[in-house]
């Protein structure tokens, strides 16, 4: 167990060093952030002062060996707009993200299971065809949209709840609903298909033979079998929305992570894009770690070995 | 007959696959006497897992149907019993091995865990007692170290100690009538003959009545007191063992035996059964297994036979139809 953690350990490492070196070198793709720090007429000399200040006259190499050395050390610098500590500004972002994330995903586990189980228990009735309609119209509608929608309604047309913006828990409905409606839809399509699977296998049928009622039959033979393969499934969804749920944030102006994200990239504030990554990177190699463990928990034949 | 304790009438049913409904078991008659070991016999796809599934009240609901017929257990039919009420005599008075150790235990649950199941079911047991009376039917299989065993998991055991653990999951609640379907085939030939005479001590032992289906004589000669031989959703011979054996009447009974590898002598060339069973939408008129018969005359192709009797003796063949029952 203890190589296993270590192991896993080593590839979080790797997985966040890979991630920062790929970010850091895109986003310089996208240009030189001082001009945009600067009036349009600066002078020459102005601008080239104020690169060599921030040091990015250097060679790309040389900033970037710059960068990691200091990134190791927790130092990701300081944002270029406030002069506030990079990591710091998306540590300080960062509950309002997993507070949003988190009831999302609840939300989401919730309906989506029984959902799914229901599904499966009910295939090809009318039921399940609505419900696996629902889910395809659910993946395919692309978040953004949902949210206007959501705010067209619901604030603008009926003025029940606001359009954006945090603090309040009234503040939370619209994102969650928009974030947890692909989760829905994403989690009940694999929670039927995992289901049908496990409900022909023969040692479900070995447990009908034993006399086992229908209901303890699924919620407890088949589902907890079903929930080996959605346990992966949870920890992606997980990851992609602790690492911010950059649109809806932005969508809902939604005071997480992904806004702030959306706006430094617009800003080319490279510093808290950085330190964004890096810490969304980290959540998203743990949150896996986590996951693998849990799997090993549901899962004895990986517990062995 | 007053001592049977499972009585199969006229059996039909149909399975539905898409528009098209198909009757894997047309007419089946047999009855299981109790104590004893009746063994059904016959190729893939002859009907011997629908019957006994259908005995179990386990075919898939949505397609398939039992359209005539009955099935007596215990001088009631239960051919059409509410689920509610055949889940109280399924584990319980109906218990049944399946083929696959290997996938027919849930690789998430202890062994233990599993066992427990029929108990809480269908005794009103408290946890210790459940445990004891698991460990008690472990060490009945011939399970060594039962008290560990029942904290592991499937994966942890071999094929022939699973099938033992699928043995005691069969026994925990003392049935009157188990129902094997092949429990030895997924094993190794020296396992086999282990799980064979367990199961032969096991049925004295608990005074059960045993339905063993297989496709293997050999084991029917090993364990059984009467057979039935299907053929494509038939029954086509009835006989006490030895008979069998001795006289087989129906052609394709005697072909099966001819099949059979012999231990001592190597023949130049194994008997096979020409052609292979027909599907259930391939069958017409006449007898079933004309097409694949040497003995086929042309009635064969033209009425189907009914059941002679000699004696116990019961056969489907036309050859029989002589006054004294002689074969041609």
């Amino acid at each position: 167990m203890l190589d296993f953690v270590i192991k896993r350990f080593l590839q979080v490492i790797v997985v966040v060093f890979l991630a920062l070196t790929v970010v850091f070198f895109l986003i310089r793709l996208a240009g030189d952030p001082t001009t945009l720090f600067l009036p349009p007429d600066a002078p020459r000399e102005q601008i080239e002062e104020y690169r060599e200040l921030l040091g990015y006259n250097r060679p790309l190499y040389v900033q970037y060996g710059d960068f990691m050395y200091n990134a190791i050390q927790g130092d990701f610098g300081e944002s270029l707009r406030s002069q506030e500590d990079a990591l710091g500004i998306v540590l300080d972002r960062l509950p309002a993200t997993f507070q949003l994330a988190i009831t999302s995903l609840i939300l989401a586990l919730f309906i989506a299971i029984p959902l799914g189980v229901l599904s499966a228990y009910k295939r090809n009735t009318v039921f399940d065809r609505i419900g696996v309609g629902l889910t395809v119209v659910g993946q395919a509608v692309p978040s953004f949209w949902l949210g206007l929608i959501l705010i067209f309604l619901f604030a603008a047309q009926l003025q029940l709840l606001p359009s954006g913006g945090g603090g309040t828990p009234v503040h939370m409905i619209l994102p969650t609903l928009t974030l947890a409606a692909y989760s829905v839809a994403r989690f009940t399509r694999f929670t039927r298909s995992a289901m049908l699977d496990v409900l022909q296998k023969d040692y479900i049928r070995t447990a009908k033979a034993s006399g086992v009622p229908t209901m303890r039959l699924i919620m407890r033979y088949a589902l907890r079998n079903s929930l080996i393969p959605i346990i992966t499934l949870v920890a992606l969804d997980l990851g992609v929305l602790l690492g911010g749920a950059v649109i809806t944030e932005a969508v809902f102006s939604w005071p997480g992570v992904g806004r702030l994200l959306w706006q430094s990239l617009m800003n080319r504030d490279f510093p808290i894009v950085l330190a964004g990554v890096f810490i969304i990177a980290l959540i998203y190699a743990i949150i896996n770690f986590v996951a693998d463990i849990l799997y090993a928990y549901v899962n004895p034949q990986i517990r062995v070995k | 007959m007053s001592d049977a304790i499972l009585k199969i009438k006229n059996l039909k049913i149909e399975f539905k696959s898409g528009k098209e409904t198909v009757q894997p078991i047309r007419g089946v008659n047999f009855e299981l006497k109790k104590g004893e070991t009746l063994g059904v016999v016959g190729e893939s796809g002859s009907g011997k897992s629908v019957t006994s599934l259908a005995i179990m009240g386990l075919l898939p609901e949505r397609t398939s149907k039992i359209v005539d017929g009955e099935i007596n257990f215990k001088g009631n039919d239960i051919t059409n019993l509410k689920e509610k009420q055949y889940r109280k005599i399924r584990g319980n008075e109906i218990s049944m091995i399946f083929q696959e150790p290997m996938t027919s235990l849930n690789p998430v649950f202890t062994i233990g865990q599993q066992l427990s199941e029929p108990l809480r079911q269908h005794r009103n047991m408290s946890k210790k007692e459940i445990e004891k009376a698991v460990i008690n039917v472990l060490n009945q299989v011939g399970i060594p170290r039962a008290e560990q065993i029942i904290n592991e998991y499937p994966h942890q055991l071999s094929g022939g100690m699973r099938q033992r653990v699928m043995i005691s999951l069969a026994l925990l609640c003392e049935p009157d009538l188990m129902i094997a379907d092949e429990p030895t085939t997924a094993l190794d030939v020296t396992i086999q003959a282990q799980i064979l005479e367990l199961m032969k001590n096991i049925k004295q032992e608990n005074d059960m009545s045993l339905l063993l289906i297989t496709h293997d004589l050999g084991v029917v000669a090993e364990m059984c007191d009467r057979v039935v031989v299907m053929y494509a959703g038939e029954i086509v011979e009835v006989a006490e063992i030895n008979e069998l054996f001795n006289e087989p009447l129906h052609p394709y009974t005697r072909g099966l035996i001819d099949s059979m590898p012999t231990q001592n002598t190597r023949k130049e060339r194994l008997y096979s059964i020409r052609g292979q069973v027909p599907r259930p939408n391939e069958i017409t008129k006449g007898c079933v297994f004309a097409n694949r018969c040497p003995l086929a005359f042309s009635k064969c192709f033209e009425e189907t036979p009914p059941v002679f009797a000699r004696d116990d003796h019961l056969s489907k063949c036309w050859l029989q139809n002589t006054k004294e029952g002689e074969v041609v």
